[in-house]
């Protein structure tokens, strides 16, 4: 018996140091991904436009379509992208922990988030802000009026900050009514548990489209914050973080230079401008570059078209949610979308 | 045994009885497995530590003394978003308490009666306690969590608050009370009513000694309550009523002034409580017909009435099997009451999960988290334990 356990013990010494080998031999995000054969992306628990799933039960959204962009510029396939839901709360211990390799999850581009969490933001795919809704019953016109209102919150987000900093600027009171995720959010300032609702605009935006009475609800005029949203991966990795980047920039390169979801085989096979045939594979190594096959961008746009199409098809004023472009206009059309050019 | 290592002799020492004499060949085996294993937890522990500091995680507890920038609505100390993550810790560890107390003393009542009502004769009484036992306990707590919060969300607006008194309201943002406003002389009613504790317990004792020894019986329940009740009110008066109230008033949004008891608060206990007292309710029922029969019949022969013979001789048998198994729900309550989360009731998981966030120390929190908790469940079965001897049969 004594025995047994002896070797029992022993043996559980070589497993613990087997499995630390494992550990600290890790390899590159890449290489994990094309091994696994596919890429694991965080996205939202279900945030109207951004992430949510169709009718036939497939996520999709606009933070959807930039890992599905990602998955066809490193696999060649869209649709090789396993979905970890995540809420407000756990989505950075999953990426640090490797759960995922990707978080695209409207999540704030912040100094502590970047530097003292350890993750690389990879650029902007949306600018926000933090705004409010409230009942337009309340006969409130401004966020400083609300003096002693109960606020909905999701904890855990840059706006739980930013509504403590903007209530005690303004020296007002409030009830803050922490909740875990925006869909029980929204029921319980559905049932007044709460008077108003804050998140960023743009998820206001998307809570506003599924109320039957939206227009007994208005968005406050005050934007207290300033709200980069972007994906971010681990810190640590340049080669994974490079990729994504440029995945992304190849998304917003490709609307500048007019590549479309439809266009993309065609002007892959040439073209006259050299910074499309240099994106798209025709001419130049990029992709040598970035250890990608030749097609990467072309997989990339493929998947669900340029920025401006992912944007019209699933926030823009054509959709529910009804977003105009504003800052997330192209530099030359007005906006502050600006991608550094692929040479 | 003072030193196995030493034949019997006990001057000699040889290397080889370590092998050969059974004994001592046990004893060498176990250090040899004890020294593995100890191997084993100091490997996994460097490991882990090493990899941490890799990763760059686990930086130490630095960051409770960091500013939390962020809002809590249920604050029994002084809080603002300008204090530190540890003391949003504290406040989250004090409402964590708040709600297990309140569950626990709440749970015990709904328990014991509910445990002594399903043994009624009364066939629609015990039929109906049997009902809400096998209903409670057979779902999930976190969806009768839900379902409170629910149900309480579902009260009239503030605009349309329930009135209670003009003085209280209740809405589907919860109760708002009137605050009790303490001023100068308040101390000594707070005094009298210590005074009035130890009176009422020397009292009990007075009583108890004379009972034994001449046999005569003195209401001294009756008697302590009128001291513990009695001796503040006099103060109260004498000393002019230093007491206001701060009555809650109607605002914009919200009623102001008072104090709020919040449906997430409500929710959570009310929830704790039902859940766990149908458990209790069992427990109690097990303690009961553990006691046999005949104890009632001797009780009854030596003519005690029926509420005394229950007093007297069936519950203190009875609380010996009662007070085991009561330990663990109560411990069972305290740990559930992490399921706050789903509602929003900020406990200590749902602090520290904000906390965890904002300054990305998962380990830390984590363990803080499990130090909190085991060391509630510690006391409070420590507690238990010492209680459960003090009731334990005398036996002669």
């Amino acid at each position: 018996m004594k025995a047994k356990l002896l070797t029992g013990a022993i043996a559980a010494a070589g497993l613990m140091a087997i499995s630390a080998t494992a550990n600290t031999a890790h390899a590159g995000t890449l290489d994990d991904v094309r091994a696994a054969g596919e890429l694991k992306c965080g996205i939202n628990t279900g945030l109207p436009g951004f992430a949510f799933t169709d009718d036939k039960g497939n996520w999709t959204g606009f933070d959807v379509a930039y890992c599905r962009a990602l998955a066809g510029a490193v696999l060649g396939d869209p649709d090789k992208v396993k979905w970890v839901n995540l809420t407000g709360k756990n989505r950075f211990p999953a990426l640090t922990s490797g759960e995922i390799d990707v978080l695209s999850r409207n999540t704030t581009w912040t100094f502590s988030r970047d530097v003292d969490l350890g993750f690389t933001f990879v650029g902007v795919n949306y600018y926000d802000g933090q705004g409010f809704i409230g009942r337009t019953a309340l006969g409130a016109k401004s966020a400083k009026e609300l003096d002693g209102a109960s606020v909905c919150i999701q904890t855990g987000t840059t706006t739980e900050l930013n509504l403590a900093d903007f209530f005690r600027i303004n020296d007002i009171e409030y009830e803050p009514v922490p909740i875990e995720t925006n869909e029980e959010a929204r029921k319980a300032y559905e049932a007044e548990r709460c008077d108003v609702y804050t998140t960023d605009a743009s998820g206001l935006a998307a809570t506003r489209s599924t109320f039957p009475d939206a227009n007994a609800h208005m968005v406050f005029p005050e934007i207290i914050s300033k709200e980069p949203l972007g994906p971010l991966v681990r810190q640590g990795d340049d080669q994974w973080a490079d990729v994504a980047r440029w995945t992304l920039n190849a998304l917003i390169n490709a609307e500048e230079f007019g590549v479309t979801q439809a266009n993309v085989a065609e002007l892959a096979k040439g073209t006259d401008n050299p910074e499309i045939n240099r994106m798209l594979g025709s001419e130049g190594s990029l992709a040598d570059m970035l250890g990608l096959s030749k097609d990467w961008a072309v997989n990339a746009i493929k998947a669900e078209g340029n920025y401006s199409e992912i944007f019209e098809r699933y926030l823009g004023t054509n959709t529910s949610l009804g977003i105009a472009r504003g800052l997330n206009a192209l530099w030359k059309d007005g906006g502050i979308l600006y991608a550094p050019p692929m040479r | 045994m003072s030193n196995p290592t030493l034949n019997d002799d006990g001057d000699q020492f040889d290397v080889r009885r370590l092998l050969t004499d059974e004994r001592s060949r046990g004893i060498v085996l176990q250090l040899a497995v004890l020294l593995a294993v100890a191997l084993v937890i100091a490997f996994i522990t460097a490991n882990t530590l090493a990899n941490l500091q890799r990763a760059g995680l686990a930086s130490g507890f630095g960051f409770l003394t960091d500013t939390a920038f962020f809002d809590i609505n249920q604050k029994l100390i002084d809080y603002t978003s300008q204090s530190t993550f540890g003391r949003a810790l504290v406040v989250g560890f004090l409402n964590t308490i708040l709600v297990s107390a309140m569950g626990i003393v709440t749970a015990t009542l709904i328990g014991f009666t509910a445990g002594v009502l399903r043994l009624s004769r009364n066939w629609i009484i015990s039929r109906a306690v049997t009902a809400y036992v096998e209903f409670t306990r057979n779902v999930p707590v976190l969806l009768q969590i839900i379902f409170w919060w629910a149900t309480l969300t579902a009260l009239p607006k503030v605009r349309d608050s329930l009135s209670i008194g003009d003085a209280a309201y209740l809405n589907n943002r919860g109760m708002r009370l009137p605050a009790p406003i303490l001023e100068a002389g308040m101390e000594w009613v707070f005094a009298a009513v210590f005074l009035g504790i130890v009176a009422a317990i020397i009292l009990s004792r007075w009583a108890r000694k004379r009972q034994e020894q001449t046999g005569q019986t003195f209401p001294s329940g009756w008697a302590g309550l009128g001291l513990i009740i009695g001796l503040p009110l006099i103060v109260y008066y004498i000393l002019g009523q230093p007491l206001e109230w701060d009555v809650p008033v109607r605002k914009r949004f919200n009623f102001d002034g008072g104090f709020n008891v919040t449906p997430e608060l409500i929710a959570l206990w009310l929830a704790l409580s039902t859940y766990t007292g149908a458990f209790i309710s069992e427990i109690v029922r097990s303690g009961i017909l553990s006691v046999s029969r005949g104890q009632t019949e001797a009780a009854f022969a030596l003519g005690l009435r029926p509420n005394q013979t229950m007093r007297l001789v069936i519950i203190p048998q009875a609380l010996r099997v009662i007070i085991p198994p009561l330990t663990s729900q109560y411990l069972n309550l305290t740990k559930n009451s992490s399921l706050a989360i789903a509602i929003g009731y900020q406990d200590l998981v749902s602090i520290g999960g904000t906390i965890l966030n904002q300054s990305g120390q998962a380990l830390e929190v984590v363990g803080i988290w499990m130090a909190v908790y085991l060391s509630l469940s510690l006391l409070t079965s420590a507690y238990m334990n010492w209680y459960n001897k003090r009731i334990a049969l005398v036996e002669r």
